[in-house]
């Protein structure tokens, strides 16, 4: 293979860092990113395309080589912002520390702060709450930068959040490993043997690299790994001493990996085929959708699957998946009827189709099927391709007729064409005629929904049906997002809001740790900065209380936000369960001066949420009780968030 | 991890409670103590404290003016179905089961969706 001459006039490592930067911004998952042929009409690509000049240049070219020269003594962490800046990284949410301090240093100074730009974080947990926010909105991944051991067991709970959601967080974890020469005393506390060791069991991959060239080859491949269906947080053990020492190459010169995107796994056409020869001939077949679709292209491929079928589709709560205003979006109480149900990248498909009641003294729950006898079950999933065991992420063991392990997005253009074969003409009429019937029960729960809305209008507490209308009103003129959050909000907005782009509502925390709503939520008002998009986020009050710091991020770096507080003043689930005992007890629960059972309050005093967020820089308001003046309130409040700052309402609401 | 456990009542249940006859509520039943006992007792942590219920916590179920007479209303509440937690003598006594009864039923009418305007202006530009 030839050696490329270098042009001595060009900035080498300047021009392939934007060569790789151009790379890496358009290939996250390539397949996904690929043209629609299913919606487009055109004939599908063959299942092995030729290589295009980015992926030929790749298997053909030489790895990146820039003029990384030992002479000079420069610092390794410089040559690591170059790895760094090879991806397109745009923002860095971390809280300093002595651990890393030599690549902080070289971030800011030498990398100039800029791809990736530090946002500073008043906790660990928050750095890596806005990572994961972030990607849920920009279908990207950011890196954050955690203290040894201290620092990674805070950004612990998060992590174990954006695991279970299957969201990539790149996260690079300081620890200075020589024993011998690192400062005694608090470095020396900070440090651990195998620091990755603290979230092993719920991250993808992590590594522990000693040289800068192993630093490179890692951070590529960390990459590459968390950003591969099923997607997932990395972890990278950075030791302090090789960050700060003089950059070495062992007599080899130093090179950046390229980045080129996996494509991600499709199901094996067999399988495909076999299920939509089930689904083609069932008579009342239901579709399933939970952590199915993150791109706008997924949603339109899941419509149209739908409506080949006129199919019911069931929207589980870890993306939007479909629109609202689809006529074929339809609650769970369809699955009884269902002879063929197709769950994709199900969280828990037990629960799909079992019934779980927690009502019984002795703890154990009462369990029960949701599913007829005989009922045939597909499911495309990528969670089989993850090995991990130790925490519960994967909920029972359901048995499945189908399995097909594959990313949905990458698997549905085969099985709409195979469906589109299986479908006999004989059958069109009745598919039709099923499309209408679903369509008239459509209507008729949409009104029944609204009439749902109007009980307990004008309460105070304010429902929290009111609460979100009133939102809605104030921002539906606008391209607008609702940002991740934690507000348990009876699951208005997805019932009562039109939702039809991907960026709207995009799920769950994903191990539902409480703590996570408010830095993703400025994580993902981060995204929508960039899109131009209008940020609202419900916040619930006891999740704030985790991280209140957010808030400062998202002023210190101007990140507009409509936060709107879901205030019922209590952890309301665990209100419920003390009263649950207490009841199977025959005893009511001790509430002592609150309303609910001891340590479950969020009150005496009230926690005056509006002069939190005023401490920080945002325009609060609250707390707001009477129906009457949240209307105008919000409307403030978004006057002043569409002038780019955040805004918070503390509104005291139903409990849910 | 923390997950909602409270499913949906049995419809069929109550239909039947619904059927079982109507017998009198106790005499002269207090709206206002029945708010009170409402709050004490815990029934507005899942059903709200207009008794408007929640998907995520009553199944959705509405008892603010509930069509269930009070007898039904009270077999239930001493021995539900479904996942809500049953509440015996020990913890509400008969007459302040009444109170909540009457409480319940002094809750205003919903407007009709179609005169909230909130409710109807969903489409954006």
């Amino acid at each position: 293979m030839p050696k490329k001459q270098s042009d001595p006039k060009l900035d080498r490592r300047k021009f392939l860092t934007a060569a790789a930067v151009a790379g890496a911004a358009g290939a996250v998952n390539p397949a996904r990113a690929a043209p629609d042929a299913a919606t487009s009409g055109e004939p599908r690509p063959p299942a092995v395309l030729p290589p295009n000049e980015h992926v030929a240049a790749a298997e053909t070219d030489i790895p990146n080589i820039p003029p990384y020269s030992t002479e000079n003594r420069r610092p390794t962490s410089d040559f690591m912002v170059d790895v760094i800046k090879s991806l397109d990284i745009k923002y860095l949410p971390s809280n300093p520390a002595s651990s890393y301090r030599a690549l902080h240093e070289s971030l800011i100074d030498y990398g100039k702060n800029t791809m990736p730009e530090f946002l500073t974080c008043t906790h660990e947990e928050v750095g890596v709450g806005i990572a994961h926010g972030y990607y849920k909105i920009a279908n990207k991944p950011l890196l954050t930068t955690c203290h040894g051991t201290v620092g990674l067991m805070h950004a612990t709970m998060n992590i174990y959040n954006a695991f279970c959601d299957n969201a990539p967080v790149i996260v690079i974890a300081g620890n200075d490993m020589d024993a011998a020469h690192r400062p005694p005393g608090v470095p020396t506390f900070h440090s651990a043997q195998d620091i990755n060791a603290i979230v092993r069991d719920y991250t993808k991959w992590d590594d522990t690299p000693i040289s800068a060239q192993a630093f490179a080859q890692s951070f590529v491949r960390a990459y590459q790994i968390a950003t591969t269906p099923p997607c997932g947080p990395v972890v990278i053990s950075l030791d302090d001493g090789l960050a700060q020492e003089a950059v070495r190459d062992y007599g080899q010169a130093l090179y950046i990996p390229k980045f080129v995107p996996t494509a991600p796994p499709a199901g094996e056409m067999g399988a495909v085929r076999e299920a939509a020869r089930l689904l083609a001939n069932a008579e009342h077949p239901v579709i399933v959708a939970d952590r199915a679709v993150i791109t706008q292209q997924g949603m339109n491929l899941l419509v149209q699957l739908a409506e080949l079928l006129q199919a019911p589709l069931v929207r589980q709560r870890s993306r939007l998946n479909f629109p609202t205003t689809h006529y074929l979006g339809r609650p769970a109480t369809v699955i009884p009827q269902a002879d063929v149900i197709l769950g994709l990248e199900l969280t828990d498909y037990w629960a799909t189709v079992n019934k779980f009641t927690d009502n019984n003294h002795d703890g154990w729950g009462s369990m029960s099927p949701r599913t007829k006898p005989g009922t045939k079950l597909i499911s495309i999933s990528t969670q089989q391709l993850i090995t991990k065991s130790n925490y519960q992420d994967y909920q029972r063991f359901q048995s499945v007729d189908v399995p097909i392990a594959g990313d949905v997005e990458a698997t549905l253009p085969a099985l709409i064409e195979a469906l589109k074969d299986a479908i006999p003409d004989s059958r069109k009429d009745a598919i039709a005629k099923r499309g209408q019937t679903i369509k008239d029960a459509h209507e008729r729960a949409r009104e029944a929904t609204k009439q749902a809305a109007a009980i307990a209008w004008d309460a105070s507490p304010i429902s929290t049906a009111r609460l979100c209308m009133e939102i809605y009103a104030q921002i539906k003129d606008f391209d607008w997002s609702l940002v991740p959050s934690s507000g348990n909000v009876s699951g208005w907005p997805t019932r009562l809001w039109p939702m039809d782009k991907v960026y709207q509502f995009t799920g769950t925390s994903g191990g539902y740790g409480v703590g996570w709503g408010a830095p993703a939520s400025v994580g993902g008002a981060l995204a929508n900065r960039d899109e131009g998009r209008f940020s609202v986020s419900i916040q619930s009050d006891g999740d704030l209380m985790y991280a209140p710091g957010a808030l400062w991020t998202a002023v210190r770096h101007k990140i507009p936000l409509l936060a709107v507080m879901h205030n019922n003043r209590g952890y309301h689930q665990e209100v419920m369960h003390i009263q649950r005992l207490a009841n199977f007890r025959d005893r009511n629960p001790n509430t002592g001066s609150d309303l609910a059972p001891i340590g479950t309050s969020i009150m005496n005093p009230d926690i005056e949420y509006h002069k939190l967020a005023e401490s920080m820089g945002w325009w609060a308001k609250g707390p707001i009780k009477d129906p009457a003046d949240l209307g105008p309130a919000l409307k403030e409040a978004v006057a002043v968030v569409r002038s780019g700052q955040p805004a918070l309402l503390n509104v005291w609401t139903q409990p849910r | 991890m923390k997950i909602a456990r409270f499913y949906l009542l049995p419809f069929a249940l109550v239909a039947g409670f619904m059927l079982a006859g109507a017998a009198a509520a106790a005499a002269d039943p207090s709206a206002e103590n029945g708010k009170a006992v409402f709050v004490k007792h815990g029934c507005w942590q899942c059903h709200g404290f207009e008794g408007q219920g929640s998907v995520a916590t009553s199944g959705g179920m509405v008892i603010a003016n509930t069509p269930l007479p009070f007898d039904a209303f009270k077999a239930y509440v001493r021995n539900p179905a479904g996942a809500m937690p049953p509440f015996h003598a020990e913890m509400i006594s008969d007459a302040d089961l009444a109170d909540i009864y009457a409480y319940l039923e002094s809750r205003p009418k919903p407007k009709p969706a179609k005169d909230i305007p909130l409710l109807n202006n969903l489409s954006s530009k």
